[in-house]
């Protein structure tokens, strides 16, 4: 049963293991990479899930009744799209902040923000 | 001039509004300025005679403006309450004009424009309140004389100036938020409907305690009635120009929320369910313990505004109660004492101006010997004196006369003794004022040289409000008449 | 052509955004968006119009029938937040050309406009739509437009601030993601319609209960409910003050949207109240909401962070309102969202203003604006009045139907908290208050001037609004009520 489903497993590794990356580096590039895993576990589970056991993939051809579900794998194209997005201009901002600030880490940020006040 | 009465009692309200306009208009010469102030006052001042003429034919005039929320209307109505409320305002608001146009110019105040501006508003707003059909609409500009009067509270623009008005709106704003429209809501929810009815707008088995606690709600929520623990606003409010305190803290402001009290008890609640209520007899006591608190505090001012604003706030008690005694002295008793105080108190608060003014003392302790110098002021400040305190030859004695009846119709003993107490308090910390200025025992004219009387202006209109307080102990029957209408159908059997 | 309004309303300001990348000088740029706008601003107009008289509108993507193709549904509710989206978005753009021309450097004009575009398509797509999973596109083309909008700011903490904006609203937008894959397993459809009828059948499923927790733990980041909040107020503060005025009015009330859309009609009332303790945290955290971030507000020294908190505050009475979960409730939330709308781009937009003129908005520059600038404090002090709920302004009407709701379900202390937590606006607008009008201004201020037209006469259309609609409510109270009333199921479709 457990085994079964190791896909799911998968995914909520991979979940949790972007998620503390982000709340737990206060390195930007880190924490974006985080961000992506986080992102991509969610991927993992929309294509994982439409998997049909024993099914091709969805092009119609003679003597296969059975196929994958399709629908998932193309909303995850544009969530991918979407996700490279985000993670472009995450790269982009913090570039600028380094340029801004001399530093990609959270607490100096925070500390040179703090003097300004 | 061929106006309809509808349309006098929608101009009354919008007028001076209108009229603010014009004064900022002006607001670079002074003259025409204080003419177009002083042209809407005599306007108004028609227009509530008018009014005034017309209910006493017996002729009922209402007006309905546009529903705000579903069910919920702007709407004015004239009814004898609201009449005296406004007839006093509008004759007060001219004389205090005048009077503010001779201090406000000798004392050569700052932002002039501004101070006038308010003041429209604030006329306004009370004029609003005063011929309010429902509740909502009395909320509406209960809120509208708070803000408006904010500025003219702060006029000086010190830091004590500051904290005053911090106070005052403090004190006025919240109460009215937390409590009063809490309480306007919960009848909303529970009766259905704001409207002033006579009788009182809640079913006959309605839950009392349920009605009790409203009450409790519209009492601490009215704000303006400074019944004490809310009434620190008041003394406070006294770092405003004397005009303002005359004429805002004397009467429009203070008299909106006895009279709002006055309005809520016999049109919300009915005298019958009133008296029936289980909190009617805690804020009778409440009230009486504010009577004689701000009576004993009173006594301790040195500063003659602070003593006044105390005074008033005792003052302010008397209404409270008459209108919690629930019977039909008690109400008598309070829409007169609404007219008596008001004269009254403007004339306190115009002599403790032209002291100012003329001599330059706000200290009680300085003001020996004065009565030389400034026989009329302190004479006026004598007359007045009396009709708070309630003894002929002054007006305030009908109101406190009929106010020991309505305590012995309800059998109210206690609240009998305290109304007695505090009368002899009044006489403890208002009589030695003229009586020291006038015999001050040793020869204090070394000090008091070079003082002379206050401005013209200002001297007229301490005179009139003087004179008026005679007459009203002469002649009090058409102001009986009009509190003796409030509890009958409103407009129909009155005069007749 | 008016069949095709549905998409038409979402498709322009889109097809527009990358038009005006042909348009070179700024001045023509801000022109041609402004038209979009205003032309996204009548469509949602004839819209409401539309739906108000025939009830829902349903329009096929492509012609593919639902649920295979995407629909977009209008019904009452989506047609108001379309009215206040566009109407807010094209009063403040009214505003930008002259705004943006000290706060943005001038090579970066088309740019701003280009995402500000995107940005109004991606709310409008997100109320428009009938398919869940469109709505997390448009979610996200809406959030990065905004995120790169709000790094414009010309302070360097802006960066700072978009980069965390960032962190968090992607986290909030794949949990919806999440959320949404969950139900589709459960389903096998997107179309909310559909979902809404498949739902029930599986609605003891523990998925579809982790699904409607990642999708509320989601929106609720978006909608920066306390204390997923912390996000917002740098975000505000250091924004472009045009991008403040327009986020602050329209972002966290698309969020808004989504919260009511997803627990009403997608998951149905009955299984969004009982499967969680929803009524009992929304209270909770609408309370603590108002009470912290308004405390937060009075001792803030920056007026636009003030605001920000403020904003919070605010959010925290439309969710009580939705917790209260009656018609009335329901309609106390979506007047607010109205209202709130309306008094926070003035006031915004008026700090803009004060930006344009002194060139920062601590409260400490505020000594004496009174005078120099009357026509723009006189708007923040309207402005603040209808924040605390005076009456005659839009504050009062949404705080009675509040309080009216609160009362009717018998939570009278919940009553008296929202009274209370008024109190504290009246602290923190009268600071400002004070320091304009009683402190002597600064020296070497004499200089300033009144701000120009191109400001003032965006402000005072909101500002009137403010006033117009506390006065006459009878569009704003028909409208909610019909929609809070079909979210129920009662009266019109």
């Amino acid at each position: 049963m457990l085994m079964g489903l190791y896909n799911y497993w998968i995914v909520v590794v991979l979940m949790m293991v972007g998620f503390y990356i982000v709340i737990a580096h206060g390195n930007l590039i880190k924490k974006i990479v985080g961000l992506s895993i986080f992102q991509t576990s969610v991927f993992i589970f929309y294509i994982s899930m439409a998997k049909v056991d024993g099914g091709t993939a969805p092009i119609l051809s003679d003597g296969i009744s059975k196929y994958s579900n399709p629908l998932p794998h193309v909303l995850i194209l544009t969530a991918i799209v979407v996700g490279i997005a985000t993670t472009a201009l995450g790269l982009a901002l913090a570039v600028r902040i380094k340029e801004a600030y001399g530093s990609i880490e959270e607490e100096e940020i925070q500390k040179k923000d703090n003097l300004d006040c | 001039m061929n106006i309809s009465l509808a349309t006098m009692l929608q101009l009354s309200i919008i007028l001076p509004i209108l009229a603010a306009l014009g004064i900022v208009a002006t607001g670079r010469k002074p003259d025409l300025r204080e003419g177009v102030t002083i042209s809407t006052c005599l306007v108004l001042l028609y227009f509530t005679v008018n009014l005034y003429q017309g209910i006493k034919q017996g002729e009922s005039i209402n007006v309905q403006w546009w529903e705000i929320l579903p069910g919920l209307q702007l709407s004015f109505n004239v009814e004898p309450l609201g009449m005296i409320f406004a007839l006093i305002a509008s004759f007060l608001w001219l004389i205090t004009t005048v009077y503010s146009i001779g201090y406000m110019r000798s004392h050569q105040e700052q932002n002039q424009t501004r101070f006038y501006v308010c003041f429209s508003i604030a006329i306004g707003s009370v004029m609003g309140i005063a011929f309010a059909d429902n509740l909502f609409t009395l909320f509406i500009f209960y809120e509208t004389l708070t803000l408006s009067t904010y500025p003219l509270v702060t006029h000086a623009g010190t830091e004590e100036a500051k904290k005053g008005g911090r106070i005052y709106l403090g004190i006025l704003l919240s109460t009215s938020i937390v409590f009063f429209m809490l309480a306007i809501i919960s009848t909303w929810f529970v009766a259905g409907t704001l409207d002033f009815k006579p009788g009182g707008v809640f079913d006959s088995n309605v839950n009392t305690t349920v009605a009790g606690v409203i009450l409790v709600l519209f009492i601490f929520g009215i704000g303006k009635a400074a019944i004490m623990p809310f009434h620190r606003w008041l003394p406070a409010a006294m770092v405003a120009p004397t005009p303002v305190s005359a004429l805002l803290h004397a009467v429009a402001v203070v008299k909106a929320g006895v009279f709002t009290v006055l309005k809520v008890c016999v049109f919300i609640f009915g005298i019958d369910l009133l008296s029936v209520l289980p909190t009617t007899q805690f804020l009778l006591y409440l009230a009486g313990a504010s009577v004689l608190l701000a009576s004993l505090v009173a006594m301790r001012q040195d500063n003659l505004k602070a003593r006044l604003a105390y005074s008033t706030v005792s003052q302010l008690g008397y209404v409270t109660i008459g209108a919690l005694l629930a019977t039909s002295s008690g109400v008598i008793a309070s829409s007169m004492h609404i007219a008596m105080h008001a004269f009254g108190k403007i004339t306190l608060f115009f002599c403790a101006g032209a002291i100012l003014v003329a001599a330059h003392k706000s200290k009680i302790s300085e003001m020996r010997g004065l009565g030389r110098q400034m026989p009329i002021t302190m004479a006026a400040f004598f007359i007045a004196s009396l009709s708070i305190i309630g003894v002929p030859p002054a007006g305030g004695t009908w109101s406190k006369w009929f106010l020991l009846m309505g305590t012995m119709e309800a059998e109210q003993w206690i609240l009998m003794a305290v109304l007695m107490i505090s009368s002899l308090l009044n006489i403890a910390y208002l009589l030695p004022i003229p009586f020291r200025a006038f015999f001050p025992g040793v020869e204090t004219n070394s000090v008091n040289v070079g003082i002379k009387e206050a401005p013209l202006p200002s001297l007229i209109a301490l005179c009139i409000t003087t004179a008026a307080c005679v007459v009203l102990f002469v002649y009090p029957q058409p102001l009986y008449e009009l509190a003796k209408a409030i509890l009958t159908t409103p407009g129909l059997t009155y005069g007749q | 052509m008016l069949a095709h309004l549905p998409i038409l309303q979402v498709i322009v300001p889109m097809m527009a955004a990358p038009l005006c990348l042909f348009l070179t000088r700024p001045r023509l740029v801000w022109l041609f968006a402004l038209i979009v706008s205003g032309l996204a601003f009548l469509i949602s107009c004839i819209l409401l119009q539309q739906v108000m008289t025939s009830g829902a509108i349903i329009y096929e993507l492509g012609g593919w029938d639902a649920p295979w193709g995407i629909e977009y549904r209008i019904d009452q509710l989506s047609a108001f937040l379309l009215l206040i989206i566009s109407a807010v978005s094209t009063v403040v753009l009214f505003a930008a050309h002259t705004s943006i021309q000290k706060e943005i450097p001038v090579d970066r004009h088309t740019l701003f406009y280009i995402l500000y575009l995107l940005s109004l398509a991606g709310m409008l797509g997100i109320v428009a739509t009938g398919d869940a999973f469109n709505v997390f596109v448009f979610l996200e083309i809406s959030s990065l437009s905004a995120y790169a909008l709000i790094a414009l700011g010309k302070d360097r903490r802006a960066l700072w601030a978009a980069y965390q904006y960032l962190i968090m609203g992607t986290i909030g937008a794949t949990f919806i993601l999440i959320g949404i894959g969950l139900i589709y397993q459960m389903t096998g459809t997107l179309n909310m319609n559909d979902l809404s009828m498949r739902l029930p059948e599986v609605a003891h499923t523990r998925t579809v209960f982790t699904a409607f927790a990642f999708i509320i733990v989601g929106v609720c980041l978006k909608l920066a409910l306390f204390p997923l909040h912390l996000w917002l107020p740098n975000a505000y503060a250091y924004a472009p003050s045009i991008i403040t005025a327009f986020l602050a009015a329209t972002a966290t009330k698309v969020a808004i949207y989504l919260l009511i859309r997803f627990t009403f009609s997608v998951f149905g009332l009955s299984f969004s109240f009982t499967t969680l303790p929803l009524q009992i945290l929304f209270v909770v955290l609408g309370l603590s909401g108002i009470f912290a971030a308004s405390t937060a507000a009075i001792y803030q020294k920056n007026v636009k962070h003030l605001f920000a908190y403020s904003s919070i505050a605010q959010i925290g009475y439309m969710i009580v309102g939705f917790s209260v979960s009656t018609t009335t409730g329901l309609m106390a939330t979506l007047l607010h969202l109205f209202n709130h709308a309306l008094m926070k781009s003035a006031l915004f937009l008026a700090l803009a203003a004060v930006m344009y003129r002194i060139g920062g908005v601590q409260l400490s520059q505020f000594q004496g604006l009174g005078r120099q600038m009357p026509l723009t404090m006189a708007a923040i002090v309207i402005g603040g009045l209808s924040l605390i709920g005076v009456p005659l302004t839009v504050g009062f009407v949404s705080k009675w139907y509040l309080i009216l709701a609160v009362i009717e379900n018998g939570w009278w202390p919940v009553a008296v908290l929202i009274l209370l937590g008024s109190l504290l606006a009246v602290v923190y607008v009268w600071r400002i208050v004070e320091t304009a009008y009683f402190k002597p201004p600064l020296a070497g201020s004499e200089a300033i001037k009144e701000a120009p037209l191109s400001f003032l006469v965006p402000i005072w259309v909101l500002v009137i609004a403010n006033i117009y609609f506390g006065i006459d409510t009878r569009l704003s109270i028909q409208v909610t009520q019909v929609a809070a009333q079909s979210l129920f199921g009662v009266g019109p479709p």
